[in-house]
């Protein structure tokens, strides 16, 4: 039978060639994740950067502008699209274009400040039938503010754009724009104080309880109902905190405004929970058994054991859980824009309304012009969220877990 | 018998009772919202509304656009997403060495991904595929008539399948671990390449993790709005969209446009609640075949 | 002249910085069953894996000396290893059939060799079958799945289908360890009845099996190869004061 068999050759490498492509494949795409993030930065960042580049003036700036269309018909452009620094008249022009594949639409609509609402006029929206989102939300403002057209011609100095950041006025819209983080910054601190304040202790605790206390069946039972509430769009959420618990939680405290950061923030706890409650989870089931049976056996009891033992030995991985948390509620934009008011305000009261910053890219931005200062400031913010919650996952990442690794491994 | 077990230890009476009672809070908020939201929308939930198209602008009338245009999104994006997810999920089980330092950055790039706050990635869609791809393929391709370099269906499912990579790599690298190395071993001894191993044993035990991956990311598009609201969603359309460069409704981004921008919230409560109701049982019953399936590749694992 | 099919010369084997072969030398004859016996954790496992290069999958493994099967040096850089591992097949330990059906998992070998041809691959999944002696025992249910065949039928499918792919040495690691008498005594049949045909080279940590179906035994100690040769003369008189202690199970 050997000898009637062909040998094989071992002796050659064989280049094959399903194998190669396949490798070389596999490995580019999943190269291409690092990709990705480089370019999420590097377009976020790009779309803000005329903001530094106050050498040039408001001409200079279209011109760039329009070559970055592409030599296309600049015109065509102007009219549907408003990336060049625009001038009152050419938006206009938005009502009358029409869109070739939408044949007819009306829009309904209505003021961008969305905590409270303002109908908007029929008559317009016939006028504007058919749009893209961001065409329609220009037109939004035609519908609410007449005056908003001569008001973004002024917005062109980015000079003055940039000195405005560190001031306590975000009004982006008016003859004299101002651009002041300090309110949104303000507003998004104090709704992820009382978000974690209200969510940290629940999910750590509650996490405590599945590890640690809770009977087998009963623990099969929490962990996948909190999983569930991961799964819940954070929409749904901002609905329900909108809609229900605004008006209970207000009843309840008694306070004025109706949608304020304290709504906000719980409603913001509830999409932070789930993260808080499996990584700590995951924590403390990787602190070595031994940990728990010796404590137990020094007599200790089962609690003081729980908070005294496991609890400090999965710190580290508690901390990221926080922190993971932090960058959730930090780039929330759906509870932001439904259940904090909106109004960008520098006060400590936690029942004031409040806006954050994800909130203020997801209300303003379908109504900027594109390529304007305000446009520009909307992606400045969008970078620094990046920025933030980078670094967060990167100290959550290479920090705690290095302690974690010491912690365990070095007792 | 529980008043005396009080007396004797009633420190850890209140310590436990602690715990057990944080965790009851969150799962009587979860049962809360969701009997609220079934409540409030159940009277709405028939055939008609999710089959019609909204009227009277849109304060009667169904939600039929916004369920089609959320169906489009997410199989437009699940083919985007799934074959990459699945790759890079092959690429760091079976190809990277699990310290080296390309396979420590892919999977930090990829937690990374996870964390970025979505908004973040519809400034990305705004930014990279409407203003950059999509803008130079008009120039390229339609001689500077715009096409592309608007919102629309492609960019948004784009921006979302960017947005649920994550989701698709970990669920599917977490059932790629559950195949037995003496699998692997068993096909390469018999003179299998790599590549031939993972194809023919490696991806068949794997796919319902695959399922599994593809469902989580479907359930997490089909719920996000913000990549949504300046790439590709619309407040109302008369017609369903019938090419990629069209805009599209979503079911996420009519509750937010409903809920805060429409005209008179009150009269259109029932549209809202259910709407909400909708997407809370697509997305929930989308979680819960996850849930059981991921519980079952676990067991897998065990076993 | 008896033919040497596979032959070391001071072979070390390092997992990370930890030794487990060291400075390993052996012939083992072609057609002949070759077994290596010594107590758990003594390398013949990593011994046996490094004979078809199953340790390259391993990334802290560290190899020094030779391999030579049929005179090449099968550690040299030129060497196909997806060809390599044709040649010299491997049973495991633990059977690990595919899920798949019984007939897909012997025409597995032959498939991934680009044989498509539907009468020929049958013929060769009969053939296989045969040869390990489960084809009366299948042949009524081929595309049932293979993992509703008990545990020994189930190592005789591997058996089967490594013999699909027609290797010329067999590499077996403890193919029976996990089986009842009755599964483990079929199986050492077969052993004896492929060795007309192939090369055979088991671990085992059953002596009286080694004793039963080999020619020749190898007996590893703390990754070095202690003592080797005619298994007949192990077993009755072993140079070795180790080899003895083993043998007659003072240790081990
Ligand atoms: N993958 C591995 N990584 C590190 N050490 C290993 C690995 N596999 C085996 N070893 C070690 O090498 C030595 C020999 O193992 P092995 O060849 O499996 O022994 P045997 O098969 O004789 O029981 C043992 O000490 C074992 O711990
Ligand atoms: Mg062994």
């Amino acid at each position: 039978m050997n000898e009637l068999k062909q040998k094989i050759d071992i002796t050659k490498k064989k280049f094959r060639w399903s194998d190669y492509i396949a490798e070389r494949i596999i490995k580019s795409v999943a190269f291409l994740s690092i990709t990705f993030i480089v370019l999420i930065f590097f377009f976020v960042f790009r779309e803000s950067f005329p903001i530094f580049n106050f050498s040039k003036d408001a001409e200079h700036k279209t011109e760039q502008d329009s070559s970055k269309q592409a030599q296309s018909n600049p015109n065509e452009i102007q009219e549907q699209y408003g990336v060049p620094a625009p001038e009152p008249e050419k938006q206009e022009q938005y009502g009358v274009v029409t869109s070739d594949t939408l044949t007819e639409a009306t829009i309904q609509t209505s003021t961008q400040e969305t905590a409270q609402q303002a109908s908007a006029q029929p008559a317009k929206q016939e006028q504007y039938g058919v749009q893209t989102a961001d065409d329609t939300s220009m037109i939004e403002n035609y519908a609410t503010s007449e005056s908003k057209a001569t008001e973004v011609s002024t917005t062109d100095n980015n000079k003055h754009a940039l000195k405005t950041l560190v001031t306590k006025d975000w009004q982006p819209v008016s003859d004299n724009p101002r651009f002041g983080l300090l309110p949104l910054l303000l507003g998004t601190l104090k709704i992820t104080i009382i978000s974690m304040l209200f969510a940290a202790p629940l999910a750590i605790l509650a996490a405590l309880y599945t590890s640690v206390f809770a009977p087998k069946r009963l623990k099969e039972i929490i962990k996948p109902a909190i999983e569930l509430l991961a799964g819940i769009p954070s929409v749904v959420i901002g609905f329900f905190a909108l809609m229900i618990m605004a008006s209970f939680l207000q009843d309840l405290f008694g306070y004025a405004t109706r949608l304020n950061s304290f709504v906000g923030g719980i409603a913001m706890g509830l999409a932070a929970i789930p993260i808080i409650y499996t990584i700590t989870e995951d924590a403390l089931n990787a602190v070595p058994k031994t940990y728990y049976e010796a404590s137990l056996a020094l007599g200790a009891s089962k609690w003081q054991t729980a908070f005294f033992v496991m609890l400090p030995a999965a710190t580290p991985g508690i901390f990221a859980a926080v922190l993971l948390g932090i960058g959730r509620v930090f780039g929330e934009t759906m509870i932001a824009l439904m259940a904090t008011g909106n109004a960008a305000m520098m006060g400590l009261n936690p029942f004031e309304s409040v806006r954050t910053l994800a909130a203020t890219i997801g209300a303003e931005m379908a109504e900027v012009v594109f390529g304007d200062t305000h446009y520009n400031v909307l992606f400045l913010i969008g970078s620094l969220l990046f920025i933030f919650t980078f670094i967060l996952n990167a100290i959550a990442e290479f920090w705690v877990k290095g302690r974690l690794m010491k912690k365990i491994q070095g007792k | 018998m529980i008043l005396k077990r009080f007396k004797r230890d009633a420190k850890g009476f209140f310590f436990e009772g602690l715990t057990l009672v944080s965790a009851l809070i969150i799962i009587t908020i979860l049962i809360v919202m969701l009997v609220v939201i079934i409540i409030g929308g159940k009277s709405m939930f028939t055939w008609e509304f999710l089959t019609s198209f909204p009227t009277e602008g849109m304060t009667q009338g169904g939600i039929f656009p916004a369920l089609f245009g959320t169906a489009l999104m997410v199989i437009i994006m699940s083919i985007a997403a799934v074959p990459f997810g699945v790759i890079t999920a092959i690429y760091l089980t079976e190809y990277a060495k699990e310290n080296s330092v390309i396979a420590r950055s892919i999977r930090f790039a990829v937690r990374t991904l996870a964390v970025i706050p979505s908004i973040i990635f519809g400034l990305f869609g705004l930014g990279f595929f409407i203003k950059f791809v999509g803008t130079g393929m008009d120039s390229a391709f339609m001689g500077g008539q715009l096409k592309w370099g608007q919102p629309n269906i492609l960019w948004a499912s784009l921006t979302m399948a960017l947005l649920t990579l994550p989701v698709v790599i970990v669920s599917v690298e977490e059932a790629l671990k559950t195949i037995p190395r003496e699998l692997r071993e068993a096909s390469l001894a018999l003179g299998a390449t790599k590549w031939q191993t993972i194809r023919r044993v490696v991806l068949p035990g794997s796919y319902s993790g695959i399922m599994t991956g593809t469902i989580l990311a479907v359930s997490r598009g089909a719920g996000e709005v913000a990549p949504i609201l300046f790439t590709g969603a619309a407040y109302y359309l008369a017609t369903l969209p019938g090419s990629l460069s069209d805009q599209f409704m979503s079911l996420g981004y009519h509750i937010y446009i409903m809920t805060t921008q429409s005209a008179n919230v009150d009269q259109t409560l029932p549209i809202q609640f259910g709407t909400t109701l909708v997407l809370l049982l697509l997305t929930f019953s989308l979680n819960i075949v996850a849930i059981i399936l991921r519980y079952r590749i676990r067991r897998r694992r065990i076993a | 002249m008896i033919l040497q099919k596979i032959r070391t010369e001071n072979m070390y084997l390092y997992y990370g910085n930890k030794m487990a072969l060291n400075n390993v030398s052996i012939s083992i004859p072609e057609k002949q069953v070759t077994a290596l016996i010594g107590p758990s954790g003594c390398g013949k496992s990593t011994f046996l894996r490094s004979l078809n290069r199953m340790n390259d999958l391993i990334d802290s493994v560290k190899i020094e000396g030779n391999i030579f099967v049929d005179d090449i040096n099968i550690y040299d850089k030129n060497i196909d290893v997806v060809n390599l591992r044709k040649k010299v097949g491997m049973v495991f330990q633990k059977s690990n059939p595919f899920a798949k059906s019984i007939f897909d998992n012997v025409a597995y070998g032959p498939r991934i060799n680009g044989n498509n041809n539907k009468s020929e691959l049958k013929e060769i999944v009969e053939k296989s079958l045969r040869d390990a002696a489960i084809w009366d025992e299948v042949k009524d249910r081929l595309h049932d799945s293979a993992m509703g065949l008990s545990g020994g039928q189930q190592q005789r499918l591997c058996i089967a289908r490594t013999l699909a792919v027609d290797p010329e040495i067999i590499l077996m690691d403890e193919p029976a360890s996990a089986l009842d008498p009755i599964s483990t005594s079929k199986i050492e049949e077969l052993i004896f009845q492929l060795k007309e045909n192939f090369t055979i080279v088991i671990v085992t940590h059953n002596m009286q099996q080694a004793a039963r179906i080999s020619d020749n035994t190898a007996f590893f100690y703390l990754g070095e190869l202690i003592e080797y040769n005619k298994t007949k003369k192990i077993y009755t008189n072993p140079d070795k004061k180790q080899t003895e202690d083993y043998i007659s199970g003072r240790f081990g």
